[in-house]
């Protein structure tokens, strides 16, 4: 396979000490997760927290540099109304309009990611996925998201699954991996949990649940069993991997519990858009709501919080 | 298995969850409460009344009345009388109507039984909430079924009603407990005496209300608050057909000594030192997540706690770093906080027997490694507490606790986790966490102890029968065997 010429190689994992996951235990445990009261202060603190790190994304066939750059306009202005908020963690996109997003956001700091190897199927040659992956790289994306052949994965070909993550991670360059397992099809957390070991070995900067165009996408207990890895990958190894929740995170209410779990799983270190994203198009503007409530004591028209 | 690269999690964040103090004001506690005898609240006879006290700020809630000997005699005529002149005569469909209701209205102020139960007993106020209140209502709505069914419980035979249940219930579950035994004899025709703990006697009392507006016939359940003395009245009285305790191995054996000779049936659910144990091929995180529940739900007051963990060498290593870690996480203060894990220890005296077992664990060598939560000044607190390389010779490992205190060994074989396991007085409970099937049947059938759980811990249902072998008790409550020890066969 693909060969790296860097110093350090990724060495496949002994996947015979991964933990098995059983479902009943991890549902229960989310559960504990969503009866915690996040109130007052320590909910205001969780929604700017929470804004931070949205990675702001338009993922659709009719996408367009216009709806790109209106997009990464709210991203540097969540509500100008309200001055003082944080901007998000990315804008994410695919990789030919990167070149427009990279102009839109300047020098915000907010990345700029792009979805990369045949997003959202997988289902492409390796050497269109590599090629894939440089040019959103050359256009300026700071992440790449890539997706793993579940194909290969399902038919237990965990080597290519690998040597693909680690060809795509060395494609990257300097840009940051997020690995998406998109565990809507990989049916167990068995699966999940092993899918995570295999790309957090092979060089993933970040694990991602979800492409969005799959249900279910993220779910508490699914992100809660790749945090888990990620924590025992950390212990083992001394190196932070990020996670990335995917798709069907809208309420400000669950993306709070979800920092809960972070902060109980992984705690201070990764409470940090560093190392935790929201991957969503519509969370941002239930958190505004919510944090003009939290500031106001009244609710706001959703037509006052601008949809682009 | 485990290389470790030194790296810690650290869970020092700023991010701290601000107080959710759970609301008060729907709840109006009494400054004084009497006895329920004859479907009314009365005085005792000798003007006795004790204080009972929030164990997490160590202050007066209410006075509550003593029942003397008098008092428990009037109770049990009143309960005799009842039983004799209604609750034999009225339709078994009646008995559960009314048995309808009480889990109904249990419902409908689950909130103040939830806040009071948190007030009086010290525990979370999202176990109250979650788990006490919803299960006693669930108790009553399932033997309010067999209510009128009770020859499809018993094929082929005809049960009867015994007469008057004197029933002992303990601190650690008062309302629950207190359902655990009344919804049984009523479903099967039997009147009720019932003696909450002394640390603990609120919420019994608000049940008597919710009989009493529930329309039960007057003396059908009697509800005498005091302390061991009135317990004994009940056993002792000669107008008492049943006796059914859940308590301590040492009451136990008083009232087994008691009864002997007599037509008196009894059953006891007493204590217990469940082995939970993990294998090798476990589901190692959510197996962790067990331990926790299995030990410090309810403070560990709980008779079925898995408190002794057996972890099998070649995971051990992980299976306890990650139990440290785990710890460090709960968070132990204000029971009526809705973020608060562990709550306050029920009593002073409890809390001293806890702290002399913490001692006798480290003056016998064992490694104590206690959570490094803050805790608060007042009231009775213990931190999670784990003793790690204890053996079957410690006192720590032999001996029920009844608090938030694991004892940790190691094992290497099935047959040694089996041998260590039924090496203990009491059988109440075990746990077994592995992902093979065929291991489980293979350990749950070879563990001596009434209540087995597999890749879980302390689930109760009211269709499950729970009880002990061994000194952990006789006789069955819940489900179809819980109706047994209320009924003689015709």
């Amino acid at each position: 396979m693909t060969t790296s010429r860097k110093t350090e190689t990724p060495a496949f994992p002994d996947l015979s000490t991964v933990p098995r996951v059983d479902r009943v235990g991890v549902e229960e445990r989310c559960a504990r997760f969503q009866t915690r009261s996040i109130k007052k202060e320590s909910k205001l603190y969780a929604l700017n927290l929470v804004l931070s790190m949205i990675d702001l994304t338009t993922l659709e066939g009719q996408d367009t540099p216009g709806k790109v750059s209106q997009l990464c306009y709210k991203a540097r202005h969540l509500h100008d109304a309200n001055p003082g908020l944080p901007h998000v963690a990315a804008v994410c996109v695919y990789p030919t309009l990167v070149r427009t997003a990279r102009k839109a956001l300047g020098d915000s700091g907010i990345h700029v990611a792009s979805v990369a190897t045949a997003f959202p199927s997988g289902l492409a040659s390796r050497e269109v996925k590599l090629r894939e992956t440089r040019f959103a790289v050359d256009e300026g994306a700071d992440e790449i998201d890539m997706v793993i052949s579940r194909g290969h994965f399902l038919a237990g070909d965990y080597s290519y699954v690998f040597d693909e993550i680690a060809a795509v991670k060395q494609a990257c360059g300097e840009s940051h991996l997020k690995v998406i397992l998109e565990t809507g099809e990989l049916s167990t957390f068995d699966n999940v949990r092993r899918a995570s070991v295999l790309a957090m070995h092979a060089g993933a900067n970040f694990i991602k649940t979800s492409t969005g165009k799959v249900q279910p996408a993220a779910t508490l207990p699914v992100t809660f069993v790749m945090l888990q890895a990620i924590r025992d990958y950390y212990c083992k190894t001394g190196r932070m991997v990020g996670m990335k929740p995917a798709g069907g995170i809208s309420k400000a209410k669950l993306s709070i519990q979800y920092l809960v779990m972070l902060r109980e799983t992984l705690g201070k270190d990764w409470m940090s858009p560093d190392w935790f994203r929201f991957g969503a198009s519509s969370l941002a503007n239930d958190v505004l709501m919510q944090i003009m409530k939290q500031q106001t004591g009244a609710y706001q028209s959703l037509d006052y919080f601008s949809k682009d | 298995m485990s290389t470790s690269s030194g790296s810690k999690i650290s869970f020092d964040t700023e991010w701290e969850y601000s107080p959710a103090p759970e609301s008060t004001s729907h709840v109006t506690i009494e400054p004084q409460y009497e006895l329920f005898i004859n479907g009314e609240f009365v005085a005792p006879q000798d003007g006795t009344y004790f204080e009972t006290i929030n164990p997490a700020t160590e202050t007066a809630i209410t006075k509550v009345a003593a029942a003397g000997d008098g008092d428990v005699d009037l109770a049990i005529r009143a309960a005799r009388a009842a039983y004799e002149d209604s609750w034999s005569k009225i339709s078994a469909s009646e008995r559960g109507k009314y048995m309808y209701r009480i889990a109904r209205v249990i419902q409908e102020r689950a909130r103040e039984f939830a806040v009071v139960e948190s007030l009086d007993g010290g525990k979370p106020i999202r176990e109250s909430r979650d788990v006490d209140v919803p299960l006693a209502a669930a108790h009553f709505f399932y033997y309010a079924g067999w209510a009128d069914k009770l020859e499809y419980a018993f094929p082929g035979k005809a049960p009867a009603s015994l007469g008057v249940a004197g029933q002992i219930i303990p601190w650690n579950f008062p309302l629950l407990m207190a359902a655990w035994k009344i919804a049984p004899a009523l479903a099967t025709g039997n009147t009720v005496v019932l003696k909450p703990a002394e640390t603990t006697p609120l919420t019994a009392l608000l049940l008597a209300e919710v009989i009493r507006d529930a329309g039960v016939p007057a003396g059908v359940v009697n509800i005498v608050t005091g302390e061991g003395s009135t317990g004994a009245a009940i056993v002792d009285h000669p107008g008492i057909d049943k006796i059914a305790f859940t308590g301590s191995t040492e009451v136990g054996k008083i009232i087994q000594r008691a009864v002997a000779g007599s037509p008196k049936k009894y059953t006891l659910e007493l204590g217990g030192k469940a082995a939970n144990i993990v294998f090798e091929d476990a589901a190692i995180d959510q197996a962790v997540e067990g331990i926790v529940n299995g030990i410090f739900f309810n403070q560990g007051h709980v008779c079925c706690a898995g408190s002794r963990l057996f972890v099998q060498e070649s995971v051990a290593e992980t299976v306890i770093d990650k139990l440290k870690d785990r710890i460090e996480k709960l968070i132990v203060g204000d029971p009526l906080d809705k973020n608060t894990d562990i709550g306050a220890i029920n009593s002073k005296p409890q809390l001293e027997k806890i702290e002399e077992y913490i001692r006798i664990g480290e003056a016998e060598g064992a490694e104590l490694y206690q959570s490094g939560c803050a805790v608060p000044t007042q009231g009775f607190w213990c931190r999670p507490t784990l003793f790690l390389n204890t053996s079957q010779s410690h006192r720590i490992v032999q001996e029920e606790i009844f608090g938030p205190v694991l004892a940790v060994q190691t094992f290497r074989t099935v047959s040694e986790g089996i041998e260590k396991a039924n090496n203990t007085p009491y059988g109440l409970s075990g746990g077994v966490w592995t992902d093979k099937g065929a291991k489980i049947f293979h350990m749950t059938s070879k563990i001596r102890a009434g209540v087995l759980w597999a890749n879980t811990f302390n689930k109760f249902d009211p269709s499950s029968p729970f009880g002990g072998y061994k000194e952990s008790g006789l006789g069955r409550e819940g489900g179809l065997h819980g109706l047994m020890p209320y009924v003689r066969m015709e």
